[in-house]
């Protein structure tokens, strides 16, 4: 028997909030892994007693970058709870604030988390090294260079729709407070062509049509090679995938959720290969391993416990979230054919979140199109003294769920289940460990490696938010 | 996040103009892990030169004063012991947000994580975890650049600034806030001004009317110049349809009323500009009200333009 070494990782940067990970390691590769949030936040206890249009104020601020995200999950509780349905001005515009942080949480997620690692000194001796050097080493990178300014500039659309990001309360449950004259509407088309422009020649070295309509394993396949790793930077990350065998790296547990968005993709599970439909009802969140005695009552000594996140389950069982979930349970057939042959890994996520990248701009600029200047964007949602209603949205890196009841005018709880929270989940009750941790299985490790290059590729392939998951 | 769209080109370009460069950040460095924790080592020892120490976030103190809630990744230690042995050599310390400056929102109703400020903590300005008499070695208090979040321009700037040299505590108001942005108030620019003067308030979400009557607007008190710059290009909090929460102010989290109305007595608002007296601002109010022209009556409950300004007919010739 070879002898287990343990190995504690962390802080890990370029990842959104601390995260720390365990890995028990034998025969250079990962035998068990335990992910760890170290920190807590106690938004949920925050949130009781007050008002309930508090919570567009507040919930926003869990996090930094999936702002509008808990934004849009909070109108739509309270929406339910008020009866109300934004008027169509109103839900196009909220889409558009809320496409506009997907696409530029992928964006941000994939040149400045994701492929930075790829420039490091230890794949000094690999053929595309010097281009992800050229293109992606941290903070000098051209990629980069070219690529944040373009980020800025597409978030004007945020300024225009939303006042400013983060931290906006455009999103109301009665739609948007901010009206979309016709001069506005052309300054937005002006801003998408700005960024299908950078995205066209930076990303994709391609028409974002293209890129959205690959459907199939060997259609991306016969793209890549249509051109040399150059050639995009998408490009340059399948040439990647490719040499490192991305594709059997960090593979998930194979089962999906999403709770659908902008009417594009529709909510859903996919479990043993079935597509059913969701019920929030059969979420469950396990405390098992969280240093937390009730839902939102914490107790940092508790026994056996190891992170302030909790587990929850979906029937009892794991599943993953996020860009490669959503586009499973909407049956697309590039995700489809890419979990058919590896189950749903490393380089499965990263390439549908860029598909979806293409395909999220596209759609917005038909949402500007169909902006209609002069009418309502936003009705008035008076909320009755109690009442329940849930708000659930796809952030961009996966499932968001809120649950509110008010009683007497107040809040008197205030649940929030984050997308993270599910890819991160330490074991439940059974012991069987999140996705990231059974992801990380099977890991190579490097002969006196202390920050695993392969484990960080498998961390960030998430896309993880550690500041939601312990909101 | 928010700085990363700084000046519209970028945190890392916006700094380097300055000669600024990053030793170690948490969404930008390559360092992760074991060289990350080398860097903050060096840091904590006085082993390498801190310019300014940036911290983001509250410090969380709880549970029972342990830190635990907010543990460093990786070396079992409180976020807060770090800031502490990495304050006392950097020669700046900067708060960036209102969350690190004052506690924010995580200090809101009972303040579960036992959150406080870098050197302010809550309404008191009584000390956060470094003492109120904490100095960093260019003799500066904590810099508090105040906002939830702040404008990326108030810490470009203030950086770039201090990077100048001849940043002294003059710069800085009473609670540490930059007073570059801080000598401003929100309202200066806001584009519903002249709903203002007429006191021709919206009444619902979307309306083009002034904020404040209704809809919980505190901008005439809130220190920022978030309507004479510009947020993302184009926006701001009222530009935006929403009102100014005075984010920029300890305690903002708990002003003891909803957000989104305005707490009134006797249906007059509590939070009236602060340095007028409150006689003269209602008996004004009261005036404009009766003089309010019927086109900004009635663009006030619009959420698009009604009535358009009336023009002169041309002169006959
Ligand atoms: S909306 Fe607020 S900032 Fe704008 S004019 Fe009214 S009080 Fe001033």
């Amino acid at each position: 028997m070879t002898a287990t070494t343990r190995l504690i990782v962390g802080p890990f940067n370029r990842v959104e909030g601390d995260l720390e990970v365990t890995l028990d390691i034998a025969d250079g590769v990962v035998r068990e892994a335990r992910v760890t949030a170290p920190l807590y936040r106690g938004f949920e206890q925050i949130l009781a007693g007050r008002a309930p249009d508090d919570a567009l104020v507040i919930a926003p601020r869990i996090c930094g970058i999936c702002s509008v995200s808990q934004s849009m999950a909070a109108a739509r509780a309270l929406a339910q709870i008020a009866g109300v349905e934004p008027p169509p001005n109103g839900t196009l515009a909220a889409d558009l604030v809320l496409a506009c942080e997907n696409a530029a949480d992928h964006l941000t997620h994939f040149v400045l988390f994701f492929m930075p690692d790829f420039a490091r000194a230890a794949y000094a001796s690999r053929p595309w090294h010097k281009i992800a050097v050229e293109r992606f080493a941290a903070m000098e990178g051209t990629s980069q260079r070219t690529l944040l300014p373009a980020r800025a500039r597409f978030l004007h659309l945020m300024g225009l729709l939303a006042g400013k990001w983060p931290h906006s309360l455009a999103l109301q449950p009665g739609g948007t407070t901010k009206s979309v004259d016709p001069g506005e509407r052309v300054r937005l088309l002006s801003i998408l062509a700005d960024f299908r422009a950078a995205l066209e020649q930076v990303v994709f070295a391609d028409r974002l049509e293209t890129i959205a309509a690959l459907d199939s394993a060997a259609a991306l396949q016969a793209w890549t090679h249509a051109a040399p790793a150059e050639h995009g930077d998408l490009r340059l990350f399948l040439h990647i995938a490719e040499d490192l065998r991305l594709d059997r790296l960090g593979r998930g547990p194979g089962a999906f959720l999403s709770h659908g968005s902008f009417g594009l993709w529709p909510s859903g599970v996919v479990m043993d290969g079935e597509t059913r439909s969701h019920d929030p009802a059969e979420m469950t969140e396990d405390l098992t391993h969280a240093w937390m005695d009730g839902p939102t009552q914490p107790d940092a000594d508790k026994n056996g416990a190891y992170s302030w996140c909790k587990a929850p389950r979906l029937n009892g069982r794991v599943v993953e979230v996020g860009a490669l979930a959503r586009q499973m349970v909407a049956a697309d057939p590039l995700a489809r054919d890419l979990v058919a042959i590896s189950g749903g890994a490393v380089k499965d996520r990263v390439v549908m979140r860029l598909v979806e990248l293409a395909r999220l701009v596209i759609a917005m600029e038909g949402w500007v199109k169909q902006l209609r200047p002069g009418e309502p964007f936003c009705l008035e949602a008076p909320l009755p003294l109690r009442g329940s209603g849930n708000g659930l949205v796809e952030a961009a890196r996966g499932a968001l769920g809120h649950w509110m009841v008010v009683e007497s005018g107040l809040i008197q709880s205030y649940q929030i289940v984050a997308p993270t929270t599910w890819n991160f989940s330490p074991r439940d009750a059974d012991g069987i460990p999140g996705p990231l941790e059974q992801a990380l299985v099977g890991t190579p490790i490097l002969p006196g490696e202390t920050t695993p290059v392969a484990v960080q590729h498998v961390v960030r392939s998430f896309d993880p938010c550690m500041v939601c998951t312990v909101h | 996040m928010s700085a990363l769209a700084a000046d519209d080109v970028g945190l890392v370009r916006a700094l380097e103009r300055f000669g600024i460069r990053l030793l170690w950040h948490p969404s930008l460095s390559e360092e992760s892990g074991a060289e990350a924790l080398a860097i903050l080592t060096a840091a904590a020892e006085g082993r390498v030169r801190v310019d300014a120490l940036c911290v983001e976030g509250a410090i969380l103190t709880g549970p029972n004063g342990t830190g635990r809630f907010q543990l460093l990744s990786g070396t079992g230690t409180p976020v807060s012991r770090w800031v502490e042995r990495i304050a006392r050599h950097a020669h700046n310390v900067v708060a960036v947000g209102s969350c690190a400056a004052f506690g924010g929102i995580p200090m809101a109703g009972g303040n579960p994580t036992d959150a406080t400020g870098l050197q302010a903590g809550g309404l008191q300005h009584d000390g956060g975890l470094l003492p109120t008499e904490f100095r960093s070695r260019s003799g500066l208090p904590v810099i508090n650049i105040a906002g939830c979040a702040p404008h990326p321009g108030w810490l470009v700037e203030t950086l770039a600034d201090l990077a100048l040299g001849g940043f002294d505590a003059a710069r800085l108001d009473s609670l540490g806030r930059p007073r570059a942005f801080a000598d401003h108030l929100a309202h200066h620019g806001c584009s519903r001004n002249e709903f203002y003067e007429f006191k021709a308030s919206a009444a619902k979400p979307s309306d083009r009317g002034c904020l404040m009557e209704n809809l919980g607007c505190k901008a005439t008190q809130a220190p920022g110049d978030c309507n004479i710059r510009r947020w993302n290009g184009y926006g701001s909090c009222t530009d935006g349809g929403f009102a100014c929460i005075n984010c920029t102010t300890p305690g903002f989290q708990d002003s003891g009323a909803p957000f989104l109305e305005t707490a009134k007595i006797a249906g007059i608002p509590v939070g009236l500009p602060v340095d007028m007296p409150k006689a003269w601002f209602v008996a004004l109010a009261a005036l404009s009200k009766s003089a309010t022209p019927q086109r900004v009556r009635t663009n006030a409950h619009a959420d698009h333009v009604v009535v358009p300004p009336a023009r002169k007919p041309p002169k006959a010739p």
